[in-house]
């Protein structure tokens, strides 16, 4: 491994055990709601960026996949009991499956008319559910959180522990696919498809290969919200919020590194989170769409373009 | 039976049709291509060359007949298939990865198809890809953005990367458009060291002089049919060709 992933491990481990710390010596739950919506933005983003930035699709079915996985754990709660761990592999799952029929359908569209697509998508599922009754329907459904598992005391604080574990999964995952021949091939197409076809590049497949991908994290990264907040209706799991909020976090982070997407989500997530205690849950979507106005005016690249920019005419100006 | 001499064709396109539409680009076009064969094809514009590329990479579907490389059928292959097979092509406008530096152009091709699948290590990958640079002139460009190139690094380099994809058959579409006479004689030279490597080279150009240097057979397409081939002297003596494409 080189030293570049070494750090990245090391990184990524500092930071599970801070999460886990925390859990264990702050007694406070305010700081686990809010993190752990965070730490979700921060999963969707990434997994977002996967087909969004590197291949150039922008999917607006965010809210699609990211219900699914609300719902898939919901329908498991409610049938078996499903514990969590299996209540988001199944949520990766079904999201993988989702990926690559909605790839299927739609990735043959290219620009403005695959992301219409995405939003059919998201209309078509929500209705489905608000019409299945055994899942609570329009009126939404309760659900009773079991037993918290040690060492946790609170179920707050573990589903804040799993999501950090999403984060470092779907980090190590774009990561990979940033740095490998899949990667190489997804910027190649993004640049220009028929070039790409023409070079050697599988492009159909290799869409659909980050459609896949990108559906089962964002899937997985729902599937704890339905515990998280002991309840579910349609309209809010199938939100268009998550859809535009993941896309401008994403966007004002940059897509062209992976690092990107989780300076976005950390950054607006947490600016979001502030506003809606200091002021009201409403300017924070004012301050998103402000956020992302600017940002695609200034700096189109995001805040990674914002900084290679600054570096590469610092190192001009040394030469 | 085949005869002792003649060699098998490397590409054959049997009754090769394609419709835009009520708009026939190609009608019923068949001509084979020697391996090892430098091939010029030329024609006035709108007579449908760059279609005929575009069927032969595989851009495009086509309405009737068979493309075969290598005696294998690939009438129906996505272009990256029939690129792994051995066809690789330059754009007439460059299509260069924009985003990327010149090295990283040519990394896309070896990843996807020059050696794609074999254990390669990353610096063996390295010294190919800086072997086909320097042979093209661009081993100082390596590791300049593809969108910082002049128009002559730019056909270059999509030479270069056609040639990262290990081919059999290269097409060259009009690689020479718009460069200045000591730029053509460049680029030209090239494509005759690339064909003295077993490659085998079809290149559609209007520069009348380089595809007399270059071809060792010429092709005339005219409104999407063949009105002549032979030798690049005898196309140029055919009466039609005079009429339809040289104007005299």
């Amino acid at each position: 491994m080189k030293l570049n992933g070494i750090l990245f491990w090391i990184g990524a481990l500092l930071f599970l055990a801070a999460a886990l710390l925390m859990t264990q010596v702050i007694g406070n739950q305010y700081p686990f709601f809010a993190g752990y919506v965070i730490l979700q933005f921060i999963v969707l983003a990434v997994a977002w960026s996967i087909l969004g930035g590197y291949a150039g699709y922008v999917n607006f079915g965010t809210s699609a996949f990211f219900g699914m996985g609300v719902y898939a754990s919901v329908f498991l709660v409610k049938a078996f009991g499903a514990p969590l761990a299996v209540q988001i592999a199944t949520a990766a799952a079904i999201g993988a499956l989702m990926g690559f029929a909605l790839g299927l359908l739609t990735l043959r569209m290219q620009g403005i008319f695959f992301s219409i697509a995405t939003i059919a998508l998201t209309i078509i599922i929500e209705t489905a559910v608000t019409n299945w009754r055994y899942v609570g329907g329009a009126a939404g459904i309760q659900i009773q959180r079991p037993e918290v598992t040690e060492p946790f005391e609170n179920y707050v604080q573990m589903l804040f522990f799993v999501q950090a574990l999403l984060v470092v999964l779907a980090v190590a995952i774009s990561r990979y696919i940033h740095n490998s021949w899949i990667g190489r091939g997804l910027q190649a197409l993004k640049d220009d498809e028929l070039a790409a076809e023409c070079t050697g590049v599988p492009t159909l497949r290799l869409k659909l290969l980050a459609c896949v991908i990108s559906g089962a994290l964002m899937c997985a990264a729902g599937a704890p919200a339905a515990m998280y907040l002991q309840y579910a209706d349609p309209s809010s799991a199938f939100n268009l919020t998550y859809s535009v909020s993941t896309l401008a976090m994403s966007l004002i982070g940059g897509t062209a590194h992976w690092m990107g997407p989780v300076v976005g989500a950390v950054l607006l997530s947490a600016t979001q989170q502030l506003l809606t205690v200091t002021i009201s849950s409403e300017v924070n979507v004012l301050i998103l769409g402000v956020m992302l106005v600017l940002f695609v005016v200034g700096a189109p690249e995001g805040i990674i373009g914002l900084i290679r920019r600054v570096r590469g005419s610092r190192n001009k100006g040394e030469a | 039976m085949m005869h002792p001499e003649t060699k098998a064709p490397l590409l054959r396109i049997s009754a090769l049709t394609k419709r835009f539409g009520g708009f026939t680009a190609l009608d019923n076009v068949s001509v084979d291509i020697r391996p090892g064969e430098r091939f010029g094809l030329i024609g006035p514009n709108g007579s449908g060359k760059t279609t005929l590329i575009n069927c032969i990479s595989g851009a495009f579907r086509t309405e009737a007949g068979t493309v075969m490389f290598r005696d294998e059928d690939i009438t129906g292959l996505r272009p990256h298939i029939r690129t792994r097979r051995g066809i690789a092509r330059s754009f007439q406008i460059p299509r260069p990865f924009k985003s990327m530096t010149v090295a990283e152009n040519l990394m896309v091709a070896l990843d996807f198809a020059g050696g794609a699948g074999e254990h390669v290590s990353a610096a063996q990958r390295r010294d190919t890809m800086m072997s086909i640079l320097t042979r093209m002139g661009l081993a100082s460009k390596a590791d300049v953005s593809a969108m910082k190139l002049s128009q002559v690094e730019l056909r270059k380099m999509e030479l270069a990367r056609a040639m990262a994809t290990h081919p059999k058959l290269l097409i060259s579409d009009e690689a020479m458009a718009g460069l200045s006479s000591s730029e053509v004689d460049e680029v030209l030279d090239l494509l005759m060291s690339l064909a003295d490597q077993d490659i085998t080279i079809i290149m559609i150009e209007h520069i009348m002089q380089a595809v007399m240097r270059f071809s060792d057979r010429v092709m005339c397409l005219d409104a999407g049919r063949i009105i002549a081939i032979g030798t690049p002297s005898e196309v140029m003596a055919n009466q039609r060709v005079q009429e339809a494409y040289l104007g005299t």
